[in-house]
């Protein structure tokens, strides 16, 4: 009998291979290995767990997280995927496959990565996507690293102190070990402080500049004008950008960025304690040879038919090793077809739809929670869409509310200070969920 | 798979007012359109208007196009595309996972922070390392992590002089990529012709300004690197550390682990080794491992284990800094843990040799009509230097076009640049014998053809929904989205 469900080999078909090597035993073909690197004791690992066991075990881990309201955001957004994503997702012809080297028996990968491209141009603005990168921070990172490939020399970024804390952290790792000087623009009452911003560009040696939009206090920052003077110093405008929002917001396309990267995640993917999300990297034609990451593009076969290959493919890591654009290679793909289909069915109008309930129900909690008198907006008067700043009064703390929130199964929110709360609105909570959220701030001992 | 292209692009089924979303009512009293005006979009984006129908056969169709591991034998060298087990995503698709926000406090999250540990401590004790962090997103995603690790370390010991990194001229692109990416220099160190790290070499190369030596053991082609004891001796007398690429893993299961060759620092492929789905290109996880003592160099955040037993998510100073939004690409990780606890640590250790088996069959059932230049035994893969018979003029990309025909993945070809026709094939242990006797018939029957009728090999695939691409053409005059090719047809 076969040792196990995966493993086909019987006895037999081990013996008759073995002679077919030449050898007697499995142990034979590793004769090179030194005895004293040899592994000489079982793994301490569990016995085998039955498919039974298997479900159980992790039901059991299951019953120990806990489902909660989610008014959290902070870079990552509690939307609805439907039935349909899930379902493509998890076919095998798709999930199944590697990247895809061989266009013969690839088209569908090519497909879906071209349709791909083609959306998230669609809501940046842009003119070229690549297939995918990490998730938002790490694809930041790469744009910072793509300006300075860009600019001769130069090798000092800005990076905006409205940016989201955990893509600036990742951005400064990469800069640090890629001796990359980065400096924050301070910010002013939510916003990037634009006085600052062009006094930072005046010495002419900065590379890229790193933009949040919506930033990470979820305001819509007015940005006119900046590509003009970043390109007027020979510097990149680089906008990290929240995916669902640029349904109904300016692209960052017609602001004149160079770069658009961000987290996909809110185009409907699962929470899933972190991932697998989705990075992207849009930017112009004229920038096209520095993108890195794979990129797919149309031509034609033999017979004449459209089909869809990888392309420009000089600027990566199998072809130019160490003088490649970046080091990426597996990417994020499937995330790519979730994104496809999640945009296929929601389209431009249900996109506008979500923020609508995002933005609505916002401000009706925000109504709500001022009421109390306990909680109110920091920045009543910037432009936002789902997401926002709030301050507690004095007593009340966040993490108070937190608490109190927590014990009714809600997350009320990602503290940000000790009496400031960032919470965000999605389709998903419910006029009923708000109200909850305000009678406990309004029901919490002081 | 189809034999016939499904040819159409979603936004060819687009018809204007058409929808395929699902929301509920909207019964709140302020809207969007209250939003500036310079805020908003002149126009919405161009995105398809379709219905739920047309999405589903859509992506349906268009997924026959495609061949994944259950479609059929995929022996792509350095790739180890084994069979992805169905009840681990049937777990990863808890919804006790997928509602979790990153921001949840830790004790919402025990059963995830758990998955999270035990997986890491499995990993631990398969690498033979003290701890692993699982946040790198995929293989060159955890190269970059482990070689911040290094340069964390060494900067601690205030050798910012260690700007080097040795990298064997076999090496996958991935590895000099990675270090470029870390801010290293890259010095590629010689192979012996038997595909091996020359030692001679590399003890030339190494001075003060070495950070590491990066490798893979088996190398990449397949051949275990015997020498291995010498090298991490040499290497760690010169300062450096040694640095393994897990992309080769596989054979490894059961027989040795990289800790006890010496190795400090390593990645793993979850989506190679563990099993988990490629999904055509990612998800996939480069879980990072250090030998004792550089554990707190590991990136932030990290989960600790409490006295009490349970779990937290901590950041600490002395970390190399955060290289990831949170901690990583989660799913996976079920996946992974599954697999591991699916086959028990017994049928674990069987892993790498019966990988082996299939690597050293398939090679000596072909080693009479394909040069082999490095004779076996080899480990999990190997590399043919093209057809034996050069005079035929059939080229490595030929046989592997020809081998679409026949309803098989092409192996890697092309790489390692060691030789001019490499054609690196990777059986793994979840083929079947009769699998691989129909590769090899397929083989030796491409060979044959190459003698008797070059030109049907020459002009492969034959059989397949796509035929020769004009991948000069895509280059050239680049086609990257749906409004370049409405442009196109305009023009």
């Amino acid at each position: 009998m076969s040792d196990h469900r995966y493993l086909p080999h019987t006895p037999q078909d081990v013996a008759d291979m073995l002679a077919v090597c030449g050898a007697t035993s499995l142990d034979d073909l590793y004769s090179d290995v030194p005895e004293g690197l040899r592994l000489r004791h079982p793994y301490a690992l569990p016995q085998e767990m039955s498919e039974k066991e298997l479900r159980d075990y992790f039901d059991r881990l299951g019953e120990r997280n806990r489902r909660m309201v989610c008014f959290a955001g902070a870079g990552y957004y509690d939307h609805y995927t439907p039935a349909v994503v899930d379902a493509i997702l998890s076919r095998s012809e798709f999930l199944t496959a590697y990247t895809p080297y061989q266009p013969e028996i690839s088209q569908g990968t090519l497909q879906y990565i071209f349709e791909f491209q083609s959306m998230m141009c669609a809501l940046t603005g842009m003119e070229i996507s690549n297939a995918s990168m990490y998730d938002g921070a790490t694809a930041t990172a790469e744009a910072m690293i793509m300006a300075v490939n860009s600019a001769r020399k130069k090798r000092r970024v800005l990076i905006s102190a409205t940016v989201n804390p955990a893509v600036a952290e990742v951005v400064s790792t990469y800069a640090r070990y890629h001796g990359i000087t980065l400096e924050v623009i301070p910010e002013h009452e939510g916003v990037t402080n634009r006085t600052e911003f062009e006094a930072m560009m005046g010495a002419g040696d900065v590379a890229g500049v790193i933009v949040g939009y919506p930033n990470y206090y979820g305001i819509i920052e007015p940005y006119d004008g900046w590509a003009d003077i970043c390109h007027a110093a020979k510097a990149l405008l680089i906008m990290n950008c929240q995916a669902s929002t640029l349904g109904v917001l300016r692209t960052p396309g017609s602001l004149g960025a160079d770069i658009v990267c961000g987290d996909a995640q809110s185009l409907g993917m699962p929470l899933n304690y972190g991932g697998p999300y989705l990075g992207y990297m849009c930017t112009t034609k004229a920038l096209m040879r520095k993108l890195p990451g794979r990129i797919v593009g149309a031509t034609t076969d033999r017979n004449g038919q459209r089909v869809f290959v990888l392309t420009l493919q000089a600027r990566e890591q199998h072809i130019r090793r160490d003088k490649a654009t970046s080091n990426i290679c597996s990417n994020q793909g499937l995330m790519a077809l979730h994104t496809a289909v999640y945009l296929s069915l929601i389209g431009a109008e249900g996109l506008r739809r979500i923020n609508d309930l995002g933005y609505g129900g916002l401000r009706y909690l925000a109504d709500g929670l001022a009421a109390t008198g306990r909680m109110r907006l920091v920045y009543p008067e910037r432009p936002t869409v789902n997401e926002a700043l709030f301050r507690t009064s004095d007593p009340l703390t966040a993490d108070m509310v937190l608490e109190a929130a927590a014990a009714e199964g809600i997350l009320a929110g990602v503290k940000t200070d000790e009496c400031e709360l960032l919470v965000a609105v999605t389709e998903m909570q419910t006029k009923e969920d708000m109200d909850r959220y305000i009678s406990i701030v309004k029901n919490i001992k002081l | 798979m189809n034999r016939r292209l499904y040819d159409k692009l979603i936004f060819e089924h687009s018809r204007a007012g058409r929808h395929g979303y699902s929301l509920p009512r909207n019964s709140f009293d302020r809207h969007i359109d209250e939003l500036p005006q310079s805020c908003r979009r002149a126009e919405a984006p161009a995105l398809p208007e379709v219905d739920e129908p047309t999405v589903v056969r859509h992506y349906t169709n268009s997924s026959t196009n495609n061949f994944g591991v259950d479609t059929g034998f995929y022996p792509l060298g350095s790739c180890t595309m084994k069979y992805n087990p169905k009840i681990n995503d049937a777990l990863a698709a808890s919804r006790s996972i997928a509602t979790l926000h990153p921001m949840q406090p830790a004790d919402t999250v025990q059963g995830a922070l758990t998955i999270y540990w035990e997986l890491q401590r499995a990993l631990s004790e398969i690498g033979g390392m003290a701890e692993f962090t699982l946040n790198p997103f995929a293989g060159a995603h955890g190269e970059l992590t482990g070689l911040l690790v290094i340069k964390a370390y060494h900067l601690s010991r205030q050798n910012a002089g260690r700007d080097t990194v040795l990298v064997p001229d076999s090496a996958h692109g991935t590895n000099p990529a990675s270090a470029a990416v870390a801010g290293f220099k890259v010095v590629e160190v010689k192979s012996l012709p038997d595909g091996t790290v020359d030692v001679d070499d590399l003890r030339s190369k190494l001075n003060d300004s070495v950070a590491a030596m990066m490798m893979t053991n088996p190398n990449t082609v397949g051949m275990f690197e015997k020498n291995i004891p010498e090298i991490a001796r040499l290497v760690h007398d010169a300062g450096g550390l040694m640095y393994y690429d897990g992309a080769n893993l596989n054979p490894m299961l059961g027989v040795a682990r990289p800790g006890d060759m010496g190795f400090d620092v390593m990645h793993i492929n979850l989506h190679k080794t563990f099993s988990t789905p490629h999904g055509g290109g990612g998800p996939g996880a480069g879980p990072v491992g250090v030998r004792k003592g550089l554990e707190c160099f590991l990136p932030n955040p990290r989960v600790v284990k409490k006295t009490d037993g349970t779990f937290d998510v901590i950041c600490e100073d002395s970390s190399l800094g955060r290289i990831s939004g949170w901690l990583g690409n989660f799913t996976v990780y079920v996946r992974a843990l599954a697999y591991i606890l699916g086959l028990g640590a017994e049928n674990i250790a069987k892993v790498g040799p019966l990988a082996t088996l299939n690597a050293n069959y398939v090679l000596n059932r072909l080693k009479d009509v394909y040069e082999l230049p490095i004779p076996g035994p080899c480990k999990h893969e190997f590399v043919f230097d093209g057809l034996k018979d050069k005079s035929t003029g059939v080229t490595t990309l030929n046989v592997a076009k020809r081998l679409l025909d026949f309803g098989f993945h092409a192996p890697t070809i092309y790489f390692p640049l060691l030789f001019h026709e490499s054609l690196m094939i990777e059986p793994t242990e979840t083929e079947s014998r009769e699998t691989l006797d129909s590769f090899i018939e397929a083989m030796r029957r491409i060979a044959d053809e190459a003698t008797n009728d070059p030109e049907t090999v020459k002009n492969a695939p034959h059989d397949t929904p796509v035929s020769h691409p004009d991948d000069t053409e895509a280059a050239l005059h680049p086609v990257t989205t749906w409004q370049d090719l409405c442009a196109a047809q305009n023009s």
